[in-house]
């Protein structure tokens, strides 16, 4: 099997019925799409909100059909083999309420092995490991509705875990968590990875952060379009062309998203600070001699430079250049 | 794992989650042990106060057994998928390497607790309490009847699920709106002959509760008011259930399929 996970030119649309005066409609959600994942990858697809992941994944996991284009799994197509797909896969999602809350951890857990075929013996067993590999032993025996949210996103990753699925999906497995659970989960992908390098997992995520971190591989998923597939590194070095800078602007007195407009400048962070009167701008011009002709637009606009610098391309900064627009979210689960 | 195997295993999962529930949550007891129970008294008493025959008390007990079974299939079973979908769990049980026939089982099988325990305590209250009696001879012959009827009743029940998995809400709504209607049709607190023919006819062609109860009474009461002989209910009944059953296969794998194509199955309701 040369490709855990393939795609190619992959389009899924959805149609709006007709109401109320307005015609049908139709929204393409990807368009498209072609992707590699090898065996042994933890590959990441990064795109903000309404980007296509989601439904790229659902499409991955036979829950949705595609509209055109070919989607195997395992090298088994995911429409007309979908059976022996699902006894291949798994799939796990951020913020998922799922279970039932009269049960406990270590029942629901079991009752999810059981559409596996594991024996029971053997689910219990990988259960109890886990559970405890993954500090919820001595929660196992409380009830799913008395449960924080970190804790029952680790009942849900140890659900995806057990039942050692050839290709795992993660779909924002750690949304809605605090930085300290969502390192801890990202601690437990790690070491599910390491345990069989046979095992191919793919995240989805808006969390730059997270993508960076964890994966051999990313694409950046807009509009549901690729735009970039490659290592980290690689995405980095490939847009070191450009210059990333930061600046401190005083007196600005409301014009801040007027900055935006700049021309030849790419802004991904625009932050202001009301109580000190400042604004400070992150952004990206294509090279360091378009920083006088930069720092005189903002200066024509009311601002007083307080500090300047010079920083390092992040994956944000690469993501920013390529969908002309920030995720606005990195650092949030870091 | 054979997907016999497997499948054997997620229909004892699903159903072992009804029953723990159940005995986690007691208050099941109350609203749907005693309460339909005093309906079917209520019943009963209104036929005493009318001098109406006595068979009359026992078709009320016997529909009061039946609806326990009628409203497992409508809420227990058809509207599940729906429930499943609202808790967050319709993505897990449609990615798994399962029949969805085997889900929709496995909570029929765990409702058969509650179920059976609303049957008994009416069947309790009318040969207890209101002295109701029943042909011994025809007992046997009303427990095939009632396993063929409940056969077609939870093919027809696994029909309904894929009406739920498509409509959602919509399809919930139209349940709540039918369930009085089938009451009545099906003939649950009366002789199903007193509808009239053409009612009566179209609904032993729909309803399988109401040709499974028909049969039923005539075998445990002895004939006199049943709608068609015996005999040609059963093979009704039977046909009922092979055709519902294999209808059931189809809808369930035409309304997932037309739920991945339009992506109902994994958008939010409404």
């Amino acid at each position: 099997m040369d490709s855990a996970i393939r795609t190619a030119d992959l389009t899924r649309t959805f149609r709006k019925p007709a109401g109320r005066g307005l015609p049908p409609s139709e929204f393409r959600a990807l368009d498209g799409v072609t992707l590699d994942v090898r065996p042994g990858e933890l590959f990441g697809l990064l795109g903000p909100n309404g980007a296509g992941k989601t439904t790229l994944i659902k499409i991955l996991c036979t829950l949705l059909y595609p509209t055109s284009g070919l989607v195997e799994v395992c090298g088994l197509d995911v429409v007309r083999d979908c059976e022996r797909v699902r006894e291949r896969i798994n799939m796990v999602s951020g913020g998922e309420p799922s279970g039932y809350g009269l049960l406990t951890i270590r029942e629901q857990l079991w009752v999810f092995s059981q559409l596996y075929g594991l024996t029971t013996a053997a689910a219990l067993s990988r259960i109890d490991r886990m559970i405890a590999q993954y500090g919820l032993a001595k929660d196992a025996g409380t009830r799913i509705n008395r449960l924080s949210t970190g804790m029952r996103q680790k009942m849900n990753l140890i659900r995806g875990f057990m039942t050692n699925p050839s290709v795992l999906f993660l779909d924002e497995p750690t949304l809605g968590l605090d930085a300290h659970i969502a390192r801890h989960a990202r601690g437990f992908i790690r070491e599910w990875m390491a345990e069989d390098r046979t095992r191919t997992l793919l995240l989805t995520t808006h969390y730059l952060a997270e993508a960076q971190d964890l994966c051999d591989r990313v694409a950046i998923i807009h509009d549901g379009q690729v735009k970039a597939c490659d290592t980290p590194a690689n995405l980095i070095a490939a847009h070191r062309g450009g210059a990333v800078y930061e600046v401190s602007l005083a007196g600005l007195n409301g014009a801040a998203e007027s900055l935006r407009a700049t021309p030849g400048v790419t802004v991904s962070g625009l932050a202001t600070d009301a109580a000190r009167g400042s604004t400070t701008l992150r952004f990206t011009l294509p090279d360091d001699s378009a920083l006088p002709a930069a720092l005189q637009s903002f200066c024509s606009l009311g601002g007083k430079v307080l500090n300047l610098s010079k920083h390092q391309v992040t994956l944000e900064d690469v993501f920013v250049a390529i969908a002309g627009r920030s995720l606005g979210t990195d650092g949030e689960n870091a | 794992m054979t997907a016999l195997g497997r499948n054997l295993r997620a229909i004892r999962a699903r159903a072992w989650i009804r029953v723990v529930a159940a005995n986690r949550e007691l208050s099941w007891l109350l609203f749907d042990t005693l309460l339909p129970a005093l309906a079917t008294a209520g019943y009963i008493f209104v036929y005493r106060a009318l001098g109406a025959p006595a068979a009359y008390e026992a078709y009320v007990v016997l529909g009061g057994v039946m609806t326990a079974f009628w409203m497992n299939v409508l809420w227990g079973m058809a509207a599940q998928f729906f429930w499943e979908k609202d808790m967050g769990n319709l993505d897990i049980y449609m990615m798994a390497p399962i029949s969805r026939m085997s889900i929709l089982l496995g909570m029929a099988v765990g409702g058969m607790l509650g179920t059976a325990m609303r049957s008994t305590v009416i069947l309790a209250l009318g040969l207890v309490v209101f002295r109701i009696r029943f042909e011994v001879s025809g007992l046997a012959a009303a427990a095939g009847i009632f396993l063929l009827s409940l056969t077609a009743l939870y093919g027809l029940g696994m029909m309904l699920s894929s009406l739920f998995l498509l409509f959602g809400r919509g399809a919930q709504r139209w349940a709540t709106v039918a369930q009085e209607p089938v009451y009545l049709v099906s003939g649950f607190y009366f002789p199903l002959r007193d509808l009239g023919f053409p009612l009566a006819a179209a609904s032993a062609s729909l309803l399988p509760l109401a040709l499974g109860l028909d049969a039923i009474r005539q075998t445990a009461l002895g004939p006199g008011t049943g709608f068609l002989p015996v005999h040609v209910e059963t093979a009704a009944l039977a046909a009922l259930a092979a055709l519902f059953l294999l209808c059931a296969r189809r809808t369930l794998q035409a309304m997932e399929s037309r739920a991945k194509r339009e992506g109902s199955l994994t958008l939010k309701w409404e």
